[in-house]
């Protein structure tokens, strides 16, 4: 098991990132999210709890407006990151998603070498300074925790690397375009203990410089990296606090129920 | 010997029966036109004028005719051909609009070449003041071609993971970047395939070219777009159907011309679709 190795120490007083208001959302006519309201600290690990179909994962696709692709669909209420609603019409969305990063719960590397893979969204964006996409590559491989693996491989497809691998290449991906919040979508449950352990470490590192939200895919690894925890249930947020404290000392039965494993 | 390996063998030996009637006639055909047609090709037949009423000299001008034909087909044809087809798996979303024009292009398909040559008599060469001329004849088998390059194209389209989209999406690229750099080239191989099934059957058209392009004899080169041209299918029609007296020879010799160079444009886009697909990850 990996633990922070600064050793825990809550995070008090963190400014707020991401504030999510009032929001409801629906799928056709299914209710997904209800009502949820919830401050999402900045510099910090944020862990969205729950059994499935609780809404984790649809909170976190709103939150860059991935869902903007999909048809009939509803949204009530704001989600507000430093100040601005990321869903006003003036919002350019290209600019939003390089502001916020999402990793996928598979592994899914595009077309092409590892390199490519990791300069997609710089590229995308119009970097095209090799000096620039260079230094980039090395900085993004090196925060995944995946440099020394593949700095001999960058030229061979990213399919030929491993599972573990090829998931921290689309942290890496992510990576490389400098986000502020980076989403996380049960990043690891494809993965191996090691290779959970290697991601989880990294997260550890990020938190410094960025936003990290995250739905985890065990209760044990929430545990291990929560510097904030909320718990959703069918689409509701039951309870959130900072800290560990709804690992030890839950508020609410349900929680309480879900976190000894009665459910889920 | 068990029932079960009987009854395997007999499964055996019955598809690769069914597998032989499917092959045989094409063998059969492309047999008879080589054995017939070989004596007369030599390179006097490819390369020069026909005279004495076509039952001498070469085909050089309906075999130019065809090439510029097919070219002129391909480059009116595949742009719009492929970009509808990107429109309509990438962009339209399923609507009544949409829905119509799916059934518009399963309907062109279905309609008779010969109706597309009286559209293009009526449109390019009559309406259009374009004459019976290689852009009227080229535009009107590119209409013919397209629903074959629309729904292939799209098909192929359809066929790359929407993840590769999303994943796009989610590195800030637009939904045009993700066309340009991850969908279009992973669905290359299969819009060439589409292309290629078009242009071949463009190629080979009769009815189409009958009344928008096809010279019945005419033994000089084309000069410009607006020129008329001979073409193979036509040429052979009429050296098969209107002029008596015909040496066996030189149909066989017309009809292998236009085989081969079928077949070569075929052979020609396999290499380029086993080419782009080599480069793909999976």
């Amino acid at each position: 098991m990996v633990m922070d190795p600064s050793g825990y120490d809550p995070p008090v007083g963190l400014p707020t990132k991401v504030r999510i208001e009032n929001l409801s959302y629906w799928y056709g006519d299914r209710l997904s999210l209800r009502d949820i309201t919830l401050d999402i600290p900045a510099n910090a690990i944020t862990t969205l709890i729950g059994p499935t179909g609780g809404g984790k994962s649809t909170l976190l696709r709103l939150i860059n407006r991935l869902n903007d692709l999909l048809e009939d669909t509803r949204m009530v209420g704001r989600i507000v990151l430093d100040g601005q609603d990321i869903y006003a019409p003036e919002v350019n969305v290209s600019e939003l998603r390089r502001r916020v990063g999402i990793v996928f719960a598979l592994p899914l590397p595009l077309p092409g070498t590892v390199r490519e893979n990791v300069l997609y969204g710089p590229k995308l964006a119009g970097i095209r300074d090799p000096a620039r996409l260079d230094e980039i590559l090395v900085r993004s491989l090196n925060q995944a925790a995946l440099w020394d693996e593949v700095k001999n491989r960058l030229d061979e497809p990213a399919h030929a690397l491993s599972g573990g691998q090829q998931q921290r290449l689309c942290i890496a991906r992510s990576l490389a375009m400098e986000p502020e919040v980076l989403l996380l979508d049960e990043p690891t449950s494809g993965l191996d203990p090691i290779s959970t352990g290697k991601v989880e470490e990294s997260l550890f590192a990020l938190k410094k410089h960025y936003t990290i939200i995250m739905v985890p895919h065990s209760i044990q690894q929430a545990a291990r990296v929560a510097d904030y925890a909320a718990f959703f249930l069918g689409g509701e947020l039951v309870e959130h606090q900072p800290g560990r404290g709804i690992f030890t000392a839950p508020k609410d039965k349900r929680t309480e129920d879900y976190i000894t494993g009665r459910f889920g | 010997m068990n029932a079960r390996f009987v009854i395997q063998r007999i499964g055996f030996v019955l598809l690769s029966f069914i597998a032989v009637v499917v092959v045989l006639p094409i063998l059969v055909i492309v047999a008879i036109i080589v054995v017939r047609g070989i004596g007369a090709i030599n390179w006097e037949f490819l390369t020069t004028m026909p005279h004495d009423g076509m039952k001498a000299g070469g085909i050089l001008p309906a075999i130019v005719g065809t090439i510029v034909l097919t070219f002129g087909t391909a480059i009116a044809a595949i742009p719009v051909g492929v970009g509808g087809a990107i429109y309509l798996s990438e962009y339209a979303r399923d609507t009544l609009f949409t829905r119509a024009i799916r059934l518009a292009i399963v309907n062109l398909a279905g309609i008779p070449s010969v109706v597309y040559g009286l559209f293009g008599l009526g449109l390019f060469v009559l309406f259009l003041h374009f004459g019976t001329s290689i852009l009227a004849g080229s535009l009107t088998l590119a209409i013919m071609t397209l629903p074959v390059i629309i729904s292939t194209s799209e098909e192929a389209l359809r066929a790359v993971p929407t993840e590769y989209r999303t994943v796009i999406a989610s590195l800030g690229g637009t939904r045009w970047q993700g066309v340009r750099y991850v969908v279009l080239p992973q669905a290359l191989p299969g819009i060439i395939t589409g292309i290629i099934l078009g242009l071949l059957r463009a190629a080979g058209e009769t009815a189409p070219i009958l009344f928008t392009v096809s010279a019945f004899f005419l033994p000089r080169l084309p000069h410009s777009l607006f020129d008329r041209t001979m073409a193979l299918p036509y040429h052979l029609y009429v050296i098969s159907t209107q002029v008596p007296g015909m040496p066996q020879e030189i149909q066989y010799g017309t009809a292998l011309v236009l085989l081969m160079l079928v077949l070569s444009m075929n052979l020609v886009a396999t290499l380029i679709r086993g080419h782009f697909r080599r480069r793909r990850p999976w």
